[in-house]
């Protein structure tokens, strides 16, 4: 209610304000007859923004103390003894009578005296303070208002200055991408530090058992934080989702983009590309329940030992989840080969498919390398379908038929939203993560190095 | 000299059968290397379909409900409760709803349970010899409630006989669509024997009738009586954190490619944002919500579980697509508009506001949604801002505790109850789907649409 009524007073101040600027622009125009610097527009928006700057700080400001001052108000409300009486719940039970006293709504049960009084003094304040706070902003915008109108003549460059305050904005908004890898690398390198109090980072990064004890918080043992089972884990799955991917990818790519009719390539595209745009969660599912039994059912009739949660079947759906990455990059790259080097290969007489082994492939290489790693970093970050289908079984061992544990995985186990950070066992979420994220950038800072150096080879 | 002549056709000869079988070997693999592509995309297409395929078959079951009709009465001898309070005058809104609380709390320590039995029983055929414990299951658990509430809604009801359906348990509508195996023995089977035969008996003449499941899309998920969960929370936290992306991404994404592309003097700084940006939209989302984890809750101490703290991270991961999508947009935009309006006079911002932006609008529009549409399925970041919490209950702001559409997946197929929730986790996997191929639809269509005008 009390936001809406700021609300409402401040879009009608920059009504006023913006209307005010504009007017005063109008009649300079038509009195005088001289040359207006700036358009109304400009002086509107000029005054605006002069009033909405202090508005907007006397309410921030409010919203930041506001609520302090209250607490501090109702608690000078009420008798000494009694506060000194009352522990830290009770005195928040009795804080919160005394609001829903002032409220209106009144309380269940006996009203002491005091609480009646002190809900009383509670309305009558919070009453003042909004009126306080709401007259203040609006004397500042007035103010601000009338002083930015006194400043408007004929030769006032209106126009520079929003535009000036416009760029800030947008500077601002173009932070806010540096801020967040700022706030990525911030949270887990500090976070992840404070793991490496408890655990020694040879521990973590050379450790190969993975046993983090929920039981003793609290106590000496800690568990055990070897991060390469988990790294195996990621590896073996990462590896057979290439397996997959890239022959898959990479032949769909080369008969999409040099044999195909463009009919055919138009619908077929696409198709392929809707593997791309589904949730991760689904694939995850589509191998709990479809993919895993069958691998299992197959591994059965010719007598091989498949789990039906394993690193084969994450590692195969993951395969399938990036078909699209591969197949869509790699086209891109072949079709940036010079048509001249295709057509010197057929001058000379060699067949189409001689031509994309012998002379395609090997001078989109490098930019075919890049899309693998790319798609190698997709599939390490990959977090809904290890988790279905994996199995979560943290050990080392090298057999892709049974189930494994990722670094997402341990992320997401460790992790789950209602822990307080406190000892290691969520913490290690972070130096995961940590790692998680220096791998990922690695591999995407070289595949786009190598991309761009590929790209600029042919330009 | 006819000798060499010979020999030297001869030759010819051989070397003819030599290109020709040469030929022969090259066009073979030509062929085989065709037919390898196609079989990738055969492959690549069969996965697609395969998939879609397996989840309509496992959901489409889902979407019916097996109902119980019953004739309830509201038996004053079960129903033993003083009348509903009423509000006298000067009592404080405090109090009547104490009251209020109160004569609900007594209602609700009656055994309703008795209500439900009764009327059962009443629905089976004369002289069917079951026990209570076996007849209580055929109906779900949540259907006591139901009566309550509406006693509660009506008090005057007491005494009178009325008309309602209720949800068979999900124990019986998996033996009615048969998702468990009717041929396995009572030890297996999760109902006993008198109630199978019940049940048959019920369908048969017609007091059990299966309609559509409206119950998917109009209830919460619940845990006591899984046969009447449902997305309504998880699809109304969804639209609160799809809301606030489209708020917060779409302006500051919009305004950064703005800077980026049009005023950002080429230095250092902008360098460093641009690799920056591009590195962003590789980082795994979970990253993203080891962010969120660390740097809102833990740090700013915004609530947990809360679609606010979802759409902010999710918002984080979506700009730097609309970043990039809405920069190659202004790219493409043809100099000589920007040179028109500069030499008309305008100034640098004007010919960026009033003529550039407009035209980039569909590709804006369409990145925006398609970023929206990516953002709707990501599971893994808000598993870790705790949104992975059982809530029973419509979030009503941003604020309250919430889930989303792909962790109630995520939910669902974790249940013990697999025979039932199967289905309805790829039931829950369809409308999902729906809602992404509507969005992308929306987009295609949009682009398709406001680039023939422009």
């Amino acid at each position: 209610m009390n936001s809406l009524i700021i609300a409402g007073m401040l879009l009608v101040l920059l009504g006023l304000a913006y209307q005010s600027g504009w007017a005063r622009s109008r009649s300079l125009a038509t009195a005088n007859g001289v040359k207006v610097h700036s358009r109304p527009q400009y002086h509107g928006s000029y005054v605006a923004i002069w009033t909405l700057v202090p508005t907007i700080v006397i309410v921030i400001l409010w919203a930041w103390l506001g609520d302090g001052i209250t607490h501090n108000f109702i608690v000078s409300q009420i008798p000494v003894e009694t506060v000194q009486s009352l522990d830290q719940v009770g005195l928040n039970a009795t804080i919160a009578r005394i609001k829903s006293l002032a409220s209106g709504y009144g309380v269940a049960g006996e009203v002491l005296p005091y609480e009646q009084t002190a809900g009383d003094a509670l309305r009558s304040f919070q009453f003042i303070t909004f009126l306080v706070v709401i007259v203040a902003a609006a004397v500042a915008g007035v103010a601000a208002l009338l002083y930015a109108r006194s400043r408007i003549t004929a030769r006032l460059r209106a126009r520079n200055a929003v535009e000036r305050v416009i760029n800030i904005a947008l500077l601002a908004c173009s932070a806010v991408a540096i801020l967040t890898t700022v706030g990525i690398v911030a949270s887990l390198v500090s976070e992840a530090y404070k793991f490496f109090t408890f655990i020694h980072p040879i521990d973590f990064f050379f450790g190969t058992v993975w046993n983090p004890s929920f039981s003793s918080t609290g106590g000496g043992a800690h568990g055990q934080y070897g991060l390469l089972p988990l790294l195996a884990g990621t590896l073996m799955i990462t590896l057979i989702a290439m397996l997959v991917a890239v022959p898959v990818g990479l032949m769909a790519a080369i008969h999409l983009s040099q044999y195909a009719h463009h009919n055919f390539r138009a619908v077929a595209k696409p198709i392929i590309e809707i593997l791309a745009g589904i949730p991760t969660i689904v694939f995850g599912f589509f191998a709990l329940v479809t993919v895993g039994p069958f691998l299992r059912d197959v591994g059965g009739f010719i007598g091989l030992d498949i789990k039906a949660t394993s690193a084969l079947t994450a590692g195969v759906v993951m395969g399938i989840m990036i078909i699209p990455f591969v197949s869509s990059l790699s086209d891109d790259i072949l079709n940036q080969v010079p048509r001249t080097l295709r057509d010197g290969a057929y001058g000379l007489g060699a067949t189409k498919s001689e031509t994309i082994r012998n002379v395609l492939l090997p001078a989109a290489l490098p930019g075919i390398v890049g899309a693998f790693l790319l798609a190698v970093s997709r599939a390490v970050g990959e977090t809904m379908i290890v988790v279905l289908a994996a199995g979560n079984s943290p050990v080392l061992r090298g057999n892709p038929f049974e189930p494994v544990a990722t670094i997402t995985v341990s992320i997401v186990n460790q992790l789950t939203g209602d822990s307080d950070f406190a000892g290691p066992q969520s913490l290690v979420a972070f130096a995961l993560g940590l790692t998680l994220f220096v791998i990922t950038l690695c591999l995407n800072v070289f595949a786009l190095y190598i991309v761009r150096r590929f790209r600029e080879q042919y330009e | 000299m006819t000798d060499m002549l010979s020999t030297d056709h001869q030759a010819s000869i051989e070397r003819t059968k030599l290109i020709r079988a040469g030929l022969r070997k090259r066009h073979l693999s030509e062929n085989i290397f065709k037919s390898l592509g196609l079989a990738a995309i055969v492959v690549a297409l069969g996965f697609v379909a395969l998939l879609f395929v397996d989840i309509v078959r496992k959901g489409a079951p889902a979407f019916t409900q097996s109902n119980v009709h019953l004739s309830v009465t509201f038996d004053p001898a079960i129903i033993d409760v003083e009348p509903a309070p009423v509000r006298a005058d000067g009592q404080s809104d405090a109090d009547f709803q104490a009251a209020n609380l109160k004569w609900q709390r007594d209602l609700a320590m009656l055994n309703w349970n008795k209500v439900i039995e009764a009327s059962l029983r009443a629905a089976a055929p004369a002289g069917f010899e079951i026990d209570s414990k076996d007849l209580l299951a055929i109906a779900e658990t949540d259907a006591r409630h139901q009566v309550r509430a509406q006693f509660v809604a009506d008090p005057s009801l007491l005494g009178k006989t009325v008309e309602v359906d209720v949800l068979a348990s999900a124990n019986a509508q998996n033996w009615i669509k048969g998702n468990i195996d009717r041929s396995l023995g009572d030890a297996q089977q999760q109902l006993s024997a008198p109630a199978r035969a019940l049940i048959d008996e019920m369908v048969a003449t017609g007091a059990i009738t299966n309609g559509f499941a409206w119950s998917i899309f109009t209830n919460v998920d619940s845990r006591s009586a899984p046969a009447s969960a449902g997305l309504l929370g998880a699809f109304v936290g969804t639209l609160w954190m799809m809301l606030i992306v489209i708020v917060l991404a779409v302006p500051i994404g919009v305004a950064a490619a703005v800077y980026l592309e049009e005023f950002a003097p080429k230095s250092r700084l902008t360098d460093l944002i641009e690799v920056n940006i591009n590195n962003l939209a590789a980082v795994p989302s979970i990253v993203f919500g080891l962010l969120g984890a660390a740097a809102f809750i833990n740090y700013m101490h915004l609530p947990i579980s809360a679609p606010l703290v979802g759409g902010l991270v999710l918002t984080l991961m979506t700009l730097p697509t609309i970043i990039i999508a809405t920069r190659g947009a202004l790219l493409g935009v043809s100099p000589a508009l920007r040179q028109a309006a500069l030499g008309m006079g305008a100034s640098k911002t004007q010919m960026v506001f009033h003529h550039v932006l407009p035209v980039t609008f569909p590709s804006i529009l369409t990145a925006t949604i398609l970023g929206v549409a990516h953002a709707l399925g990501e599971t893994a970041p808000l598993l870790l801002i705790g949104m992975k919490a059982f809530v029973a209950a419509v979030p009503a702001t941003p604020l309250d505790q919430a889930t989303a559409l792909p962790v109630q997946i995520y939910l669902w197929q974790g249940n013990e109850n697999r025979n039932f929730f199967e289905p309805r986790t790829a039931a829950a996997i369809m409308v999902l789907l729906l809602v992404m191929i509507m969005l992308n639809g929306v987009a295609i269509y949009l682009r398709s649409r406001l680039e023939k005008r422009a």
